[in-house]
């Protein structure tokens, strides 16, 4: 398995979709139907013989420049760099959502050819459409479609992340519109579009502030605008965050099938409540002040409100990411990648056992902290680390338990983890035997001691589980089907 | 050579495929050479916007040639990386359990490139944008797109490794990151025969491009003329074909063994026919004056295309065919297991309903703490409490000695918690216990005053 054992696996995707998220909010879903409603405002503001306020016309025009080198270089690889990181730390996950949603991902796959065409054409042809009127109106309209182009793959985006967070009813009826239609969907999809337009508009003021002069009538104009732009969707953000929070509880109550409560959620939880009272009153704030001191805003006025909104966006998209815990696809697959279904025969059996790369199969006291290192690399490497000043790593969770000053007690640390998932209702139950349990806890014990690292699949390579080699597979199969032929799965 | 002790068989997603399998590959086929085309573009534009610019040096027309191919790339890159998504699509269904493992073997490298393209369309934003800025720096110009095309020789590298590596489970475990898997055979052939294609493909395009009536040559450039422009562009063409082919045979060579049957030969070979009547045709266009066969050349490199396509994809299927059958086969001997298990667990635990009833009934249960309340506390407290000292937190002696006589107060906590003691973490809260479960807890808890208890 691929692992990265000081940045920590998760947090690679988080980083990556995080900056997806900030781009592709503020620079295409809320900036595009932004700047052509500016650009149509230059038309308005136009002389009698003139196509558009040209002076105007090329402010916007450079703010446009911003965004399209920014969402076709950071936004465009940064959402293939979701993919990408996904595949190798959460291969079984996105493989299983692919399979489920492929046609939602062809559907988006489609509008996102049409929204990076729109974009080409309405930023390249931009200076050609300023020859004529009509070519000028008909360029508007490029931008008006484009802005519903980058809000449809928002809304289909938006059911498939829902989806993984509360499946609904999909577990019982694994079908594509079952997933879509979740009980979270409308409700994100209500919070996400007007709060796209605010961080929108922030970046616009920001902007503003760069590339129109000082003291100018166009560059308070321009303040005015995104102001009103501002204070227009903060209400309809106010009101999408409230009805998601309050739906939020609900829906991973369906999720845990235990109900809220972990401490950690109920403090991200509240400090989100906080956030979304701070985050409005920014932009109400900001919005206010553009309107009625347009000539006060400056850079280092927008700037930090810039920052601010973005820190919201990170602080939302991290409750959001938590609240599917346990399950990284609820009700079917644990954040450890483990179907909740193969959990009975990993208790019996043993999970090593059915793993493809690993070293032992047998644990002995012999091989005992290199079982657990398999144990561990199969069953807890996906949010925890080996190294001690890796991210979340495992010595360093123990040790804030039990203390750091001491040895970490392998036989205390066995009974929390079979009995974790109860009081820490994010942890997915240990899937292994006693056996493993017991290997696993002394492996924690000897990266508290030695402070080994565990090197991943990419640099390590791997190892063969005996067991299941081409060998033994074709052996153990032509045994069996003497006696009872298995039947295909395709 | 396929049985052997150390080829991984994993498991298979245990998800039936989206659409019939056929339709799949046809999808992937199809969706994967219209992504490879704008990357040919996107790369050899890229070599030759680098290459046109040093000419320019010297030639004022070669550095305008520069730019205007310049110009195109911020079409065909875009195109590139939105068509690719749809051939990812596809191998994440087709194979997954294969480009996910050839991905985490070399997963350092592999998630470089998101970081490496990013970087490099920054680069040749910067190029395009200061053309006039820095024209009277040229030197620094043409690094920065020489920056530029140098992460774009390299991607393709990485790309290549991965896909040759998924087709082979048997070298899995011969592999410690990229490097190994770069080094396997068959992958400089194909990645220098790629990189004839690209100067190929972009090569016919800006044939295309400067035959275009409506084009200005007259305007844009000061000597050239179309007739220069268009030996120019076949000169390239000419040359990418003559690498492609040259290094195609390579390829071919030392394809391994194992997935090559007749049906991948004819069409690699039929495709290979069409290479050399594009050559042919491309040559004769370049030296004879005022002939071109843009039609013929763009129909058989679009034939070549196809074919060869389908060849690798035949090929890969042949190549995999064998242990995609016992990745099935252990798949559906898994999911029976796991299904056993689970019936068996299901029956167990009703049958052991009664058992715990049975034990609460024990008339010596009445005496000491129930058992009940005991597996309670197992399941939701022992892990952090112990009867009489410390564990994460304060033992049940100090809890009993604290709420004695105040059953109420105590479970109150449990639901909520708050923070009592500075050198002891924080206990979570437990609102999901039943009003049964926590009254059982307490009890037990607070039996621990019985002076008859251990």
């Amino acid at each position: 398995m691929f692992h990265l054992d000081w940045l920590n696996d998760r947090f690679l995707i988080a980083v990556i979709a995080i900056l997806h998220v900030f781009v592709n909010h503020s620079l295409a879903v809320g900036f595009i139907p932004y700047i052509t409603w500016l650009e149509q405002k230059g038309v308005i503001r136009a002389g009698e013989n003139q196509i558009t306020d040209s002076a105007w016309d090329d402010i916007i025009y450079k703010k446009m420049r911003v965004a399209f080198i920014l969402t076709t270089s950071l936004g465009a690889m940064s959402g293939v760099g979701i993919w990408f990181s996904a595949a190798l730390v959460s291969p079984s996950s996105i493989g299983s959502l692919i399979r489920v949603f492929f046609l939602g991902w062809f559907i988006e796959w489609l509008v996102f050819i049409t929204e990076v065409i729109l974009i080409l054409i309405y930023y390249l042809t931009w200076k050609a459409a300023n020859t004529s009127l009509r070519s000028k109106v008909r360029h508007i309209k490029f931008g008006w479609y484009l802005s519903l182009a980058s809000w449809l793959t928002m809304a289909i985006i938006v059911g498939i992340l829902g989806f993984m967070m509360d499946p609904g009813n999909w577990n019982a009826d694994k079908t594509l519109l079952n997933g879509f239609f979740n009980p979270i969907y409308l409700p994100q999809l209500l919070f996400r579009t007007p709060t796209a337009m605010i961080t929108a508009g922030v970046v616009g003021l920001t902007l503003a502030t760069i590339f129109a002069k000082k003291h100018s009538e166009i560059r308070a104009q321009l303040i005015k605008y995104t102001g009103q732009w501002i204070l227009f969707w903060t209400p309809l953000a106010i009101a999408g965050a409230v009805y998601y929070w309050n739906v939020m509880p609900a829906a991973m109550k369906a999720n845990m099938s235990i109900a809220v409560g972990t401490q950690e959620f109920v403090q991200y939880y509240e400090l989100l409540k906080y956030f979304i009272l701070g985050a409005a009153f920014v932009s109400v704030l900001v919005g206010i002040i553009s309107i009625l001191r347009p000539w006060k805003v400056s850079f280092s006025f927008a700037a930090p409100a810039f920052l601010a909104i973005f820190a919201f966006l990170g602080i939302f998209e991290r409750v959001r990411e938590f609240i599917r815990k346990p399950y990284i696809i609820g009700g079917y697959m644990y954040s450890n990648l483990l179907r909740e279904e193969d959990y009975p025969l990993y208790k019996r059996e043993g999970i090593l056992k059915f793993m493809t790369y690993t070293s032992v199969t047998e644990i002995t006291q012999e091989n005992k902290i290199e079982a657990g290192r398999e144990v561990f690399m199969a069953t807890c490497s996906r949010c925890h680390t080996a190294h001690q000043n890796g991210i979340n790593s495992i010595v360093y969770v123990f040790e804030r338990m039990y203390g750091s000053d001491k040895p970490l007690d392998e036989g205390s640390m066995a009974a929390y983890i079979s009995n974790m998932h109860n009081a820490r209702t994010y942890m997915p139950p240990f899937p292994g035997n006693d056996k493993e349990l017991e290997a696993l806890v002394a492996y924690i014990k000897h990266l508290q001691q030695t402070g080994e690292a565990l090197p991943g699949a990419q640099t390590a390579g791997i190892k063969v589980n005996p067991h299941h080699s081409a060998l033994s597979v074709a052996r153990r199969i032509s045994n069996t089907s003497s006696q009872q032929p298995l039947t295909l799965n395709k | 050579m396929f049985l052997q002790i150390d080829v991984p068989v994993p498991r298979e997603i245990p998800l039936p495929l989206p659409l019939p399998e056929w339709l799949l590959v046809f999808l992937l086929i199809v969706s994967f050479l219209l992504h490879i085309i704008f990357i040919h573009l996107m790369v050899g534009g890229s070599l030759l916007t680098l290459w046109a610019q040093i000419k320019g040096l010297k030639n004022k027309d070669y550095d305008t040639l520069a730019h205007e191919i310049a110009k195109t790339i911020t079409v065909n890159k875009s195109l590139a990386v939105v068509l690719g998504v749809a051939p990812l699509l596809n191998i994440n269904v087709l194979y997954p359990l294969y480009f996910y493992s050839s991905n985490a073997l070399t997963g350092i490298a592999w998630i470089m490139i998101i970081p490496l393209v990013i970087v490099a369309f920054l680069l040749l934003y910067l190029h395009k944008y200061t053309w006039e800025t820095l024209s009277s720096h040229k030197p620094l110009h043409i690094t920065i797109i020489a920056l530029a095309v140098a992460i774009f020789l390299f991607i393709p590298l990485i790309f290549l490794t991965n896909v040759n590596l998924m087709m082979f489970p048997e070298k899995w475990i011969s592999i410690q990151g990229f490097l190994k898997a770069l080094l396997l055979p068959n992958v400089f052939p194909r990645y220098l025969e790629f990189l004839g294609a690209s100067l190929a493909v972009t090569g016919i395009f800006l044939v295309w491009y400067h035959s275009r009536k409506a084009y200005p040559i007259e305007k844009i450039y000061s000597t050239f003329r179309r007739e220069d422009l268009k030996k120019i562009s076949y000169a390239i063409t000419t040359f990418g074909l003559s690498l492609q082919i040259l290094f195609g045979l390579i390829v071919l060579f030392t394809l391994p063994s194992k997935g090559i049957s007749y049906g991948v030969l004819g069409l690699m070979g039929a495709a290979g026919a069409l290479l050399l009547y594009a050559l042919w045709y491309s040559y004769q266009s370049l030296v004879q004056e005022g002939i071109t066969h843009l039609k013929k050349i763009v129909v058989a490199m679009a034939g070549f295309m196809v074919l060869y396509g389908s060849s690798r994809q035949l090929y890969r299927h042949n190549a995999l065919e064998q242990h995609q059958k016992l990745v099935a086969l252990r798949t559906a001997e898994f999911i029976k297991l796991s299904e056993e298990a689970r019936t068996q667990a299901q029956s167990k635990e009703q049958s052991s309903v009664p058992q715990s009833q049975a034990q609460v009934l024990a008339p010596k249960s009445q005496e000491t703490h129930s058992s009940i309340g005991q597996k309670v506390f197992q399941q939701y407290c022992a892990a952090c409490h112990k009867p009489n000292e410390r564990l994460v937190g304060p033992p049940i002696s100090e809890m009993t000695a604290i709420y004695k006589g105040n059953k109420e107060a105590l479970k109150k906590w449990i639901v909520s918690p708050g923070k009592k003691r500075a050198d002891m973490p924080q206990m979570p809260g437990f609102p999901h216990l039943s009003q049964d479960e926590l009254e059982e807890i307490t009890n037990y808890i607070l039996s621990f005053d019985n002076p008859t208890n251990p």
